[in-house]
C-alpha cells in the first residue's frame, strides 16, 4: 500500500537523521571541561537529553519535510486532499507514550539531583561572601582571601551569603550554580576532580559591574592546599602586626580594590553611592543630623566599623555593607591610603 | 467633528520642531539640576528623550490635529505634573522633604502618583472614558459610533473591533521596532569583548527595556489578532463590550510612555525581572518601569474578560464548542490565563514600589522580609504569560495549515483540548525559573515533573500538524503565509526541544542565567509568536484591506529572516553552554566567543532588514490597487465568505453552522450557511 511505503521510508529517515543529529551534537564540543564529581551525573543526563532531542527533532522534521517534497501538487490541481479527520488510537498513543517518557525522565532527573546533592559529612567548609562586585572567601582557619583554593577529590561545602543584592555563584566547569542571597546562607557542595584554575562568575544581574564580578579558583593537591592554608594564616598574622605597627597605603589600596570599597567610594572625586575619598582626610564633613565633623583617623575608623552611626548628609543611610570583619590593622591601612588621595 | 487641516508634511515639520525645542529644554533642565553646564548635555540621553516625546507629539499633531492620541498625551503630561505637584504639596504640608534633586526634582512618591494620575488623565484626554462619564450622569450614548473617514480614526477612540485590532497591531509593530532597535544597538557593543560604545549602566537599561518592550509588543500583537479575528470567526458584529475594548487598547499607550520614560529618569539595571534587593535600590527609572507594567496589566485583564464573554455569548447559531474555529480555542485558553494571572505581576511590582516609597520591607531580610518571596509572586504570572505569548500563534498555525494543504486539521478536538491543557499545566511550573535561587532543595522536584508535563499537550499539537501535512496537497509554490507557518513550526520545535534540559533540575543548574536560556526563549517566542504573527498578517491582510501583500517581497522577508534567526539562536545556545552568562555588557576575551558574538550581531541586522522589507511591502501594497476582494485562500472560514475589505458590521446576514470547520476533502460539505431572511439587527 502506498501509505505503508511512505511510513517505512519516513521511519528509516528518522533513524538516520536522529543518528546524524546526535553525533553531530556530540562532535560539536558543546560543554566545557568537566572538573567536578557533581558534573558527572549532570553531563550524563545532558547526553541522554541530547539523544531525546535528536530523536524527537527527527520525528517531527522528517515527516514534515518528506510531506512538503513528496506530496507537492501541480498548479492545476485545485482539488482537496483526503478527508482524514483524525485517528483516536493514534492520538492516545502519542499522548500516552510522551507522558510515560516524561515521567521516566522525571524519575531520572530526581535521582540525578540526589546524586548532585550528595552530602559528605566531613566536607571542607569555607564561607563565601558575594558583594557588588567581587568575591571574598573566609577560611575557618582565620584568614580572608580573594582567591578560592580547593583541595582536589575532597568535597568542599561553600556557605554563601551576600552583603547586598542577589548574586549567583557559577563555575561552568563544575556545572552547578547557586544564588547568593542577603540575610540567608545558601550551600554549594563541590568535589573538584581536575587540577587547574577556573573562573567563578556571578550569574545573577547585580548592578552595573555584574559583567566583571569574577573570581579565581585554584584546584590543588591535598598537600599544596594545606601548605597554602598554613602560609595564608601566617601571612595574615604578619600583615596584621605590621599594619598595627606601621600602616601601609599600598596594602590599603589593595584592600580598597579587593574588599569592594571602590564600588561605592571613588578615589578621583566622581560621585558614587558613597562619598568620594579624594581629598577626604582632614576635610570638614556635614553629617545627616546637620552637625559638622572633621574626617580624622577616628572618624574614618568608626565609619568603616560602624557606618550607620554617622551618615554623611545627602547619602543613603544604610547602603554600606558590613565590613566589621576587617581587622584593625587593615582599617589602618585603608586610612593610610585615604590620606594619600588628594 | 470637524477634521482639522493636517498633512504628512506638517507632521514632519512639527516632529523636527519638537526635537529641537525638546533638546533645548532638556539641556536647560540638566543645567538647572546639576548647577553646571557641560557640552555633553547636547548629546546626553536624558536631554534627547524630552525631544523625542515632543517630536512624537508634534508628529501626531501634524497628522491629526488636537484629537485622540495628541489630546491624550498632552493630558498625560499635564496630569503627571498635576498629581506629582499634589503629592509634593501634601508632603510639604506634612513636614516631609517636598523635593529631591536626586530624583529629577520631584520625589519618587510624587513621580509614582504622577505616573498613575497621568495615565488616567491620558485616558480622559483620548476619549476612552467619555461614554462612561455620560452614563454616570444619566445620559445616553450612541451604540454604533460612526468612525471618522480615513486614517484619522486610528488615532482616537473607535468602538469598531476591526479598527481597534489594527490599532493594537500597528502599536505592537512600533514597539517591536523600538525594542528591536535597542537590541541592534547593544548587539554592536556585544560583537567584541571590551566596552566600545556604551557603559554598563546604559547597557543594562537598554537590555532590560528590550525585554519588557518586546513583551508588551507581543501582548499587544496577540490582542490585535484576537480582537480583529474572533468576532468575525464566530459571526458576531463586534466584541461584547466595545468601549471596554477601546479602553483596553488605549490604556496600553500611557503604559508604554511610562516604560520609555524610565530611560530618561535614570534607567534601571535589573533586567525586566526586577528582582529585589537590586530593584529596591535602583534609580527612579525602576519605579516608572514598575508603574508602567502595572498600568499595562489592565489592558490584558480587561481584554481577556471581553474575549471570554464575547465567545460565550455572541456565537452564531449551532456554533457549539467543537465547531468553533481552532483559533477561538487558542484565544479562550490565552484569555483564561491573562484574566487570572496578570494580577500577580502587578502585585509583585506594587510591593517593590511600596518598599521603595513607603519603606515596607517585604523583601528586605534585614527587616524580616525575604527576596525569594518576590520571585515566587513574580514567576507565578510570568511563567503562565509565556503560554499567553505562544497559544494564539500556535492557534494560527492550526488554523492556517488545513487551508493551505486542503485537509482537515488532524484530531481537531485533541488540538482544542491541548490549548486548555497547556494553559492549565502552565500554572503549575513557575519555580523552574528559580531552581538556583536557594529555594528548598527538593521542592524543585515536583516543579520539574510539572514542567516536563507541558511537553505532552505541546506534542499533541506538533503531531497533529505533521499528520495534517501528511498526504496534504502541498502547493507547488508555497505562499508566504504558509512559509511563515512552516518556519514557526520548525523554530518552535527547537524552542520546545531545548525545554527538557531546562526542566531537569541538575542540568538546569548549568543552564539557568546563561545564553542558553536566551536562545531557548528567543526560539519559543519567534516560533510561537513572531512567525505565526507574520503569517497572520500576510494571510488576513487581504481581508482587512482588499489587497494582497507582494509575494516576492514576502519571500525575501521569510528567507532572509529564518536562516539568520536560526544562526542567532543556535549560537546563543552554544556560547551559553560554554560559559556565557546572560545580561552582561561585556565578556572575557579568553572565552573566545568573538566569532559567535559577531555572527549573532550580523544575524540580528539581517533580521531587522527582513522586517524592514515587510514594512516596505505594507506601504507599497496599501498604496496599490484593491485586487484581492474575494476568497483569496479558498478558505471555508466564515469571514472569507463575504467580500473584502470586511463590511462595517461584519455580516449583513447572520450565518448558522451546518458542518465542521475543517472538512476539506468532504464532497459537498459547507461549514457555514448565511440565513438570508435574518438581517443583522443594528443595536
Amino acid at each position: 500500500m502506498q501509505n505503508k511505503k511512505h511510513l517505512i521510508i519516513i521511519s528509516v529517515l528518522i533513524l538516520i537523521l536522529s543518528g546524524l543529529v546526535y553525533y553531530g551534537l556530540l562532535a560539536s564540543n558543546l560543554f566545557p571541561t568537566q572538573a567536578a564529581n557533581q558534573a558527572i551525573p549532570i553531563d550524563w543526563l545532558f547526553d541522554l537529553e541530547l539523544k531525546l532531542i535528536a530523536f524527537f527533532f527527527s520525528v517531527i522534521m522528517v515527516p514534515m519535510v518528506y510531506s512538503l517534497v513528496v506530496f507537492r501538487k501541480s498548479d492545476d490541481d485545485q482539488s482537496d486532499g483526503p478527508h482524514m479527520e483524525g485517528n483516536t488510537t493514534l492520538e492516545i498513543v502519542w499522548t500516552v507514550i510522551p507522558l510515560i517518557i516524561v515521567i521516566i525522565l522525571g524519575i531520572i532527573g530526581a535521582d540525578n539531583l540526589k546524586q548532585v546533592l550528595a552530602v559528605d559529612p566531613q566536607a571542607n567548609e569555607i564561607k563565601v561572601v558575594g558583594f557588588q562586585w567581587g568575591w571574598r572567601f573566609e577560611y575557618p582557619q582565620g584568614f580572608v582571601s580573594n582567591e578560592l583554593y580547593l583541595p582536589i577529590d575532597q568535597q568542599t561545602v561553600l556557605k554563601m551569603e551576600s552583603s547586598d543584592v542577589i548574586h549567583s555563584f557559577w563555575v561552568p566547569e563544575f556545572r552547578i550554580k547557586k544564588d547568593v542571597l542577603p540575610g540567608q546562607i545558601t550551600e554549594y557542595r563541590v568535589t573538584p576532580n581536575l587540577l587547574g584554575s577556573y573562573v567563578v562568575s556571578c550569574a545573577e544581574l547585580c548592578g552595573s559591574k555584574h559583567a566583571y564580578m569574577l573570581g579565581n579558583i585554584h584546584v590543588v593537591s591535598e598537600n599544596e592546599y594545606t601548605t597554602w592554608v598554613d602560609d595564608q594564616v601566617k601571612l595574615a598574622k604578619e600583615i596584621e602586626l605590621a599594619s598595627l605597627g606601621k600602616p601601609d597605603s599600598g596594602r590599603g589600596k589593595q584592600l580598597y580594590e579587593t574588599a569592594g570599597c571602590k564600588a561605592c567610594h571613588s578615589n578621583n572625586g566622581s560621585k558614587g553611592t558613597g562619598p568620594t575619598w579624594s581629598g577626604l582626610f582632614g576635610q570638614e564633613v556635614t553629617l545627616a543630623d546637620g552637625s559638622v565633623v572633621v574626617a580624622d583617623e577616628q572618624y574614618l575608623f568608626n565609619s568603616i566599623k560602624q557606618p550607620a552611626l554617622q551618615t554623611v548628609e545627602g547619602y543613603p543611610s544604610n547602603a554600606m555593607p558590613d565590613f566589621s570583619y576587617l581587622k584593625d590593622g587593615q582599617i589602618n591601612d585603608l586610612i593610610e591610603y585615604i590620606k594619600t588621595l588628594e | 467633528m470637524n477634521k482639522p487641516k493636517t498633512s504628512f508634511k506638517k507632521a514632519v515639520v512639527f516632529y523636527l520642531a519638537g526635537q529641537v525645542i525638546g533638546l533645548i529644554f532638556g539641556v536647560l533642565i540638566q543645567v538647572m539640576v546639576t548647577n553646571t553646564f557641560e557640552p555633553k548635555y547636547f548629546w546626553d540621553l536624558a536631554s534627547w528623550l524630552l525631544g523625542v516625546l515632543l517630536s512624537l507629539l508634534g508628529f501626531f499633531y501634524g497628522l491629526v490635529g488636537y484629537y485622540g492620541i495628541v489630546k491624550g498625551l498632552i493630558y498625560q503630561v499635564i496630569g503627571t505634573l498635576f498629581f506629582a505637584s499634589l503629592t509634593t504639596a501634601i508632603r510639604w504640608m506634612a513636614g516631609m522633604e517636598p523635593f529631591d534633586m536626586n530624583t529629577f526634582i520631584f520625589t519618587e512618591s510624587a513621580w509614582v502618583t504622577g505616573a498613575l494620575g497621568g495615565s488616567i488623565a491620558f485616558l480622559a484626554g483620548v476619549g476612552a472614558l467619555s461614554d462612561w462619564f455620560k452614563w454616570a450622569k444619566g445620559e445616553k450614548t450612541e451604540d454604533h459610533r460612526h468612525d471618522l473617514k480615513g486614517y484619522i480614526k486610528y488615532f482616537g477612540v473607535s468602538l469598531d473591533h476591526k479598527v481597534i485590532g489594527i490599532q493594537y497591531t500597528v502599536t505592537s509593530l512600533l514597539l517591536l521596532s523600538t525594542g528591536g532597535l535597542f537590541a541592534l544597538i547593544f548587539r554592536i557593543e556585544l560583537s567584541a569583548p571590551g566596552l566600545q560604545i556604551m557603559d554598563t549602566q546604559i547597557y543594562n537599561s537598554l537590555m532590560g527595556l528590550h525585554g519588557i518592550i518586546m513583551i508588551v509588543s507581543i501582548l499587544l500583537g496577540i490582542s490585535g489578532v484576537i480582537n480583529y479575528l474572533v468576532p468575525m470567526l464566530i459571526g458576531a458584529q463586534d466584541m461584547a463590550f466595545p468601549r471596554l475594548n477601546a479602553f483596553s487598547f488605549w490604556v496600553a499607550v500611557p503604559a508604554a510612555v511610562l516604560l520609555l520614560s524610565s530611560l530618561a529618569l535614570g534607567g534601571f539595571d535589573t533586567g525586566w525581572t526586577g528582582y529585589p534587593p537590586l530593584s529596591t535600590r535602583a534609580p527612579l527609572g525602576m519605579s516608572m518601569f514598575f508603574v508602567g507594567i502595572w498600568v499595562a496589566g489592565w489592558s490584558s485583564i480587561l481584554g481577556a474578560l471581553n474575549l471570554i464573554v464575547t465567545v460565550l455569548r455572541l456565537r452564531a447559531k449551532n456554533m457549539t464548542a467543537f465547531k468553533l474555529p481552532i483559533f477561538v480555542w487558542a484565544a479562550i485558553s490565552t484569555s483564561i490565563i491573562t484574566l487570572t494571572a496578570t494580577q500577580m505581576i502587578g502585585l509583585s511590582f506594587q510591593l517593590v514600589v511600596f518598599e521603595r516609597i513607603l519603606g515596607m520591607p517585604f523583601f528586605d531580610p534585614a527587616k524580616g522580609g525575604n527576596p525569594i518571596l518576590f520571585q515566587h509572586l513574580f514567576w507565578f504570572y510570568s511563567h503562565p504569560v509565556v503560554y499567553v505569548f505562544i497559544l494564539p500563534g500556535l492557534g494560527i498555525i492550526s488554523e492556517l495549515l488545513p487551508v493551505f494543504v486542503r485537509k482537515p486539521l488532524f484530531g481537531y478536538k485533541w488540538v482544542a483540548m491541548s490549548s486548555l491543557g497547556i494553559a492549565l499545566v502552565g500554572f503549575l511550573v513557575w519555580a523552574h525559573h528559580m531552581f538556583a535561587s536557594g529555594m528548598n532543595e527538593y521542592l524543585r522536584v515536583p516543579f520539574m515533573y510539572s514542567t516536563l508535563l507541558v511537553a505532552v499537550p505541546t506534542g499533541v499539537k506538533f503531531f497533529s500538524w505533521v499528520a495534517t501535512l501528511y498526504q496534504g496537497k502541498i502547493p507547488r509554490e508555497i505562499p508566504t503565509p504558509m512559509l511563515f507557518v512552516m518556519g514557526g513550526i520548525v523554530v518552535f520545535l527547537l524552542g520546545g526541544l531545548t525545554g527538557p534540559p531546562n526542566a531537569t533540575v541538575s542540568t538546569d543548574l548549568h543552564l539557568t542565567d546563561t545564553y542558553f536560556i536566551v536562545g531557548h526563549f528567543h526560539d519559543t517566542m519567534f516560533g510561537g509568536y513572531i512567525f505565526p504573527f507574520f503569517a497572520s498578517l500576510y494571510y488576513w491582510f487581504p481581508k482587512a484591506t482588499g489587497k494582497k501583500l507582494n509575494e516576492r517581497l514576502g519571500k525575501w522577508h521569510f528567507w532572509l529572516m529564518t536562516p539568520s534567526f536560526l544562526i542567532l539562536t543556535l549560537f546563543m545556545m552554544r556560547v551559553g553552554l560554554l560559559g556565557m552568562r546572560r545580561r552582561i555588557a561585556d565578556y572575557d576575551p579568553l572565552l573566545q566567543f568573538d566569532f559567535w558574538q559577531l555572527s549573532m550581531t550580523i544575524s540580528a541586522y539581517l533580521i531587522a532588514t527582513a522586517v524592514i522589507i515587510f514594512i516596505i511591502n505594507v506601504i507599497i501594497t496599501v498604496r496599490g490597487p484593491q485586487n484581492a476582494t474575494g476568497n483569496v485562500w479558498r478558505s471555508r472560514s466564515p469571514e472569507w465568505q463575504v467580500p473584502s475589505p470586511m463590511p462595517a458590521h461584519n455580516y449583513d446576514h447572520q450565518f448558522q453552522v451546518v458542518g465542521e470547520p475543517y472538512d476539506y476533502g468532504l464532497e459537498g460539505s459547507k461549514y457555514v450557511e448565511f440565513m438570508v431572511d435574518d438581517e443583522v439587527k443594528n443595536g
